[in-house]
């Protein structure tokens, strides 16, 4: 209870020893500070192991691998806005209304005035800070709380969509645009057995992964920190070069390289590197864990709960972009029960209720257990029902654990 | 004369490395009105805790016999049926509920669930008769002032059939008027054969209403004295209540004082809500470079509100006064602003203002200065595990890492935390707010050593503290506070324990010739 403090090693009386931990110490500390992202990550192995071995090999088949991606897209990128939201410490209801709105802004945009897709895109997206802005001002500025307020926008640009489509459904899109959605990055070089530029790509990221661990390793040595042992270290490079080619090898076996898998990598690493290494993004961190504290140490939490919802706005424009291109159309139903996926997502993610805690890269963790779930359960042919009962247990079971986690960790 | 109502015997009750109580005795004759008087922490508030239940039986030790039977409350609602009710500082009633629906909240007029509006509100009104608030029960308790609120706290203990009233702090948040209208009727209650505990340190309001008045000091009964007789003075209590023991040893210095670093000048503040009361009203004061002053008062002096009110307006409503930094003016509106000008601020509220509880050590500590960790917005990850473990190893932060949640920290080393993140921001001034509350006592005196090596290295330092011995022992110079005001100004040679309490709790005589 109290004496957290002191838990000295009495095996050994040795002093320099207390100073050099083990491997066994340094492993579990490193996972006992993200037990519920790594718990999450091995339940994600788990669940596509199960489901390879139950679909007989189909869901991993480069073309579901494919679909699975493009499928949830936009709730992935959702899962990241979402994921910030809730470390601030509130809750965006509006998410996907917003993105049926912005759908259906673009296809007006492009279909009925035939404006250029570059154009309508960038607007679009423009709207959607706009929208975020709205609901941000009222939050932080005016102090009506984010369920409030977001139901409201959930009502009003639900609405909004409708009147501008007057019910119906508007496509078809130019051919640059649909891509977004269901596009794929151009084949290069001389004809082989895979897309050489999705391999290109995979080498390059394996490539700047491992350049970014050892030099974080060894910047973390030039300042003397405490360094995982280095058999660990191995161990955990071999890991991320194993998935990274495997992962590489599906997709350059069907189509090549989803180009929104592309966004969707910028945006976790941008938004994680911003959450993760930034000033604002540890100042969300900050508020969202404690509000008072923040404020007495000279964060202007308005601003940042402010600007945290325009990157909402912005994010759900974009995932209502993807939507509407890969669907070719703007259609009123779009978008319908997003927000509730992307809140799932950013909760087994490891997201706290309370705020304060999560990351980027587990929205989108959270976001493909969820997916690989759907995916998984509709090629077994479990319908749409009982899919819907497993993921309502499942968000339960991840957060429960999670609080039985941190109560079994004591005060 | 009758037996005693109440008798608390032995009473000892230990927090994980404190003793909050030790063998405490009290005894509370039928149809009295009996004071209790100490310092903060020195043991009033858990005691009335132990007494109505808060802390149940079994969770200390000793016995409790009310009116000769032997009581063992397993919570609160237990006390409450048989007639001890506790009337908290910080009222507990429901805004937007009726004031009848208060007064019988979780003790409804009713018949199967269902309620009786017609008894409800007719008992309500006779019970509001007997408190003399002259409001229809269905006024909303929100549109009411602090003074009848506190007058339907004690109609809802009325309605509990109470034969012990325990009111701690009654007074605090009223007015003259109200407090006048109160004890009044704490009078009228006495009259009518209910006996109440009064926990007060306006040593004038004891001497009107109190027979006797029991001091605790330290967790322990120093003793028990008769009012009534009229033979006990003010200066008897205060020599009761201070007098605690010197348990620490203070670091050694040879104070180097500077020129004026911050000064505050007639510093004005309202209560946030109550904009009739100054909860700051009117406080010059300064700390030079290399100086420890001391700002002494006890629980409602203001002290507390008139830093935070400093440091970024952070409390209430600011309605006059200057800040200078070094002679000159300087604005605080906000905590930016006054983080920009070398002042920091360690709060009394580890736990709710001052710790991210859900992040590790190393987060806490740069919050509030991540400019020097980082370069051009980003944060560099390395150099602030550093800062952290340097400051894990020069403050001694007992915990497994840097990235420890401060939430599993003990008390002390929370503190620490607190501390490095102030002086990793490097501040000119640093205001510490009750720097050793609920500390055990190896951590109270590392902390007493940090506080001396910031003074010796040049800083303004401002401590508000409780404990007079901590004040004496740090201080070269000591401010006293009382009820928004600042009574006294006395150097540390001249100061006694003594001297200081008498200035803390200024009648209000002495007040009305300040005026």
């Amino acid at each position: 209870m109290a004496q957290t403090g002191t838990t000295p090693q009495t095996r050994k009386a040795d002093p320099e020893a207390v100073g050099r931990p083990s491997l066994q110490d340094a492993l579990a500390r490193a996972l006992r500070g993200n037990v519920r992202q790594y718990g999450m990550l091995v339940a994600l192995a788990l669940i596509v192991v199960l489901f390879q071995i139950w679909t007989d090999g189909i869901l991993l088949q480069p073309l579901n691998v494919t679909n699975l991606i493009q499928q949830n897209s936009y709730i992935l990128i959702l899962a990241i806005g979402m994921m910030i939201v809730i470390i601030a410490g509130h809750i965006d209801l509006s998410v996907g209304s917003l993105a049926a709105f912005t759908g259906a802004a673009a296809a007006v945009m492009m279909v009925k005035h035939h404006l250029p897709w570059p154009v309508a895109l960038v607007a679009c997206l423009l709207i959607g800070a706009a929208a975020g802005a709205w609901q941000g001002f009222w939050i932080s500025y005016v102090g009506i709380p984010s369920f409030i307020v977001t139901l409201a926008g959930m009502l009003v640009f639900r609405g909004g969509t409708q009147i501008m489509l007057q019910g119906q459904s508007i496509a078809p899109f130019p051919r640059g645009f649909q891509k977004i959605g269901s596009g794929f990055l151009p084949e290069v070089g001389p004809r082989t057995d895979y897309h050489n530029l999705t391999l290109l790509l995979g080498a390059a990221v394996l490539a700047v992964a491992i350049l970014q661990e050892v030099r974080g390793r060894r910047q973390a040595a030039s300042y003397g920190l405490e360094l995982l042992p280095t058999g660990f270290f191995l161990a955990k490079l071999a890991a991320v070069t194993a998935a990274v080619a495997v992962f590489t090898l599906l997709l350059a076996s069907y189509h090549g390289f989803p180009i929104v898998l592309l966004i969707l990598a910028v945006l976790l690493f941008g938004f994680g590197y911003l959450m993760r290494n930034s000033i604002i993004g540890r100042h969300t961190y900050a508020i969202g864990g404690n509000e008072a504290a923040a404020k007495l140490s000279g964060v202007k939490s308005k601003r940042v709960v402010f600007l945290a919802f325009v990157t909402m706005g912005v994010l759900a424009a974009l995932a209502g972009l993807v939507f509407a291109a890969r669907l070719n159309a703007g259609t009123p139903q779009a978008g319908i029960n997003f927000e509730l996926e992307a809140i799932a997502a950013a909760f087994i993610g490891g997201a706290s209720a309370s705020g304060g805690v999560g990351t980027v890269l587990g929205a989108i963790i959270g976001g493909l257990v969820l997916g690989v779930l759907n995916n998984g359960m509709s090629l077994v042919g479990i319908g749409t029902d009982y899919q819907q009962v497993i993921k309502g247990l499942v968000l339960l079971a991840a957060v429960g654990f999670d609080v039985y986690n941190k109560r079994k960790a004591g005060s | 004369m009758a037996g005693p109502v109440l008798e608390m015997r032995a009473i000892t009750k230990t927090f994980p490395g404190v003793r909050a109580l030790s063998d405490v005795n009290l005894t509370v004759a039928a149809g009295e009105v009996h004071a209790i008087c100490g310092e903060n922490g020195a043991g009033k508030s858990t005691l009335m805790k132990v007494l109505s239940g808060v802390y149940p039986h079994g969770s200390y030790e000793g016995e409790i016999l009310f009116k000769g039977e032997p009581c063992r409350f397993k919570d609160i609602r237990a006390s409450e049926r048989r007639g001890i009710v506790i009337i908290h500082q910080e009222l507990a009633l429901v805004p937007y509920l009726s004031i009848a629906e208060n007064v019988f909240l979780g003790n409804e007029h009713a018949r199967r669930g269902v309620i009786s509006w017609n008894r409800t509100l007719t008992h309500a009104g006779e019970l509001l008769r007997r408190v003399g608030l002259h409001e229809h029960p269905q006024t909303r308790v929100a549109d009411l002032g602090v003074g009848k609120q506190q007058l339907v706290e004690i109609a809802k203990a009325l309605a509990k059939e109470v034969e012990l009233l325990i009111l701690d702090e009654p007074t605090a948040a009223l007015n003259d008027e109200d407090s006048r209208k109160l004890l009044e009727l704490i009078l009228e209650l006495k009259a009518q054969g209910i006996a109440c505990i009064l926990i007060s340190h306006k040593l004038n309001e004891i001497a009107k209403v109190a027979d006797s008045v029991t001091i605790l000091r330290d967790g322990r009964t120093i003793e028990t004295l008769a009012v009534g007789a009229g033979g006990v003075s003010e200066d008897r209590i205060i020599r009761g209540m201070v007098g605690r023991d010197l348990e620490h040893r203070y670091p050694e210095r040879t104070p180097e004082i500077g020129e004026v670093a911050l000064a505050v000048e007639d510093w004005t503040v309202q209560h946030p809500i109550d904009h009739h009361r100054n909860v700051v009203d009117g406080v010059s004061l300064h700390v030079r470079r290399g100086e420890i002053v001391g700002i002494a008062g006890l629980m409602g002096a203001g002290r507390t509100e008139l830093a935070m009110s400093v440091f970024g307006r952070s409390y209430g409503r600011w309605t006059g006064g200057r800040v200078l930094m070094h002679g000159e003016e300087i604005r605080t509106r906000t905590v930016s602003e006054a983080v920009g000008h070398g002042i920091a601020y360690v709060t009394e509220d580890r736990k709710q203002f001052g710790l991210n509880l859900a992040d590790g050590i190393s987060r806490n500590i740069s919050l509030g200065a991540l400019g020097k960790v980082s370069r051009r917005g980003w944060i560099n990850e390395h150099e602030e595990t550093r800062v952290a473990e340097r400051y894990r190893a020069s403050m001694n932060i007992k915990a497994p890492s840097v990235f420890t949640e401060t939430g599993k920290l003990s008390g002390g080393n929370q503190q620490k935390v607190v501390l490095s993140k102030w002086i990793f921001a490097e501040p000119e001034v640093l205001i510490l707010d009750e720097p050793t509350r609920g500390i055990d006592v190896g951590a109270k005196a590392e902390i007493y050593t940090v506080i001396a090596d910031l003074a010796a290295q040049g800083k303004a330092v401002l401590v508000i503290s409780s404990e007079l011995p901590e004040l004496l022992g740090l201080c070269d110079r000591i401010y006293t506070m009382a009820e928004g005001r600042l009574t006294g100004e006395v150097e540390r040679a001249d100061a006694t324990q003594e001297s200081l309490m008498r200035l803390m709790t200024v009648s209000a005589a002495i007040q009305n010739e300040q005026v």
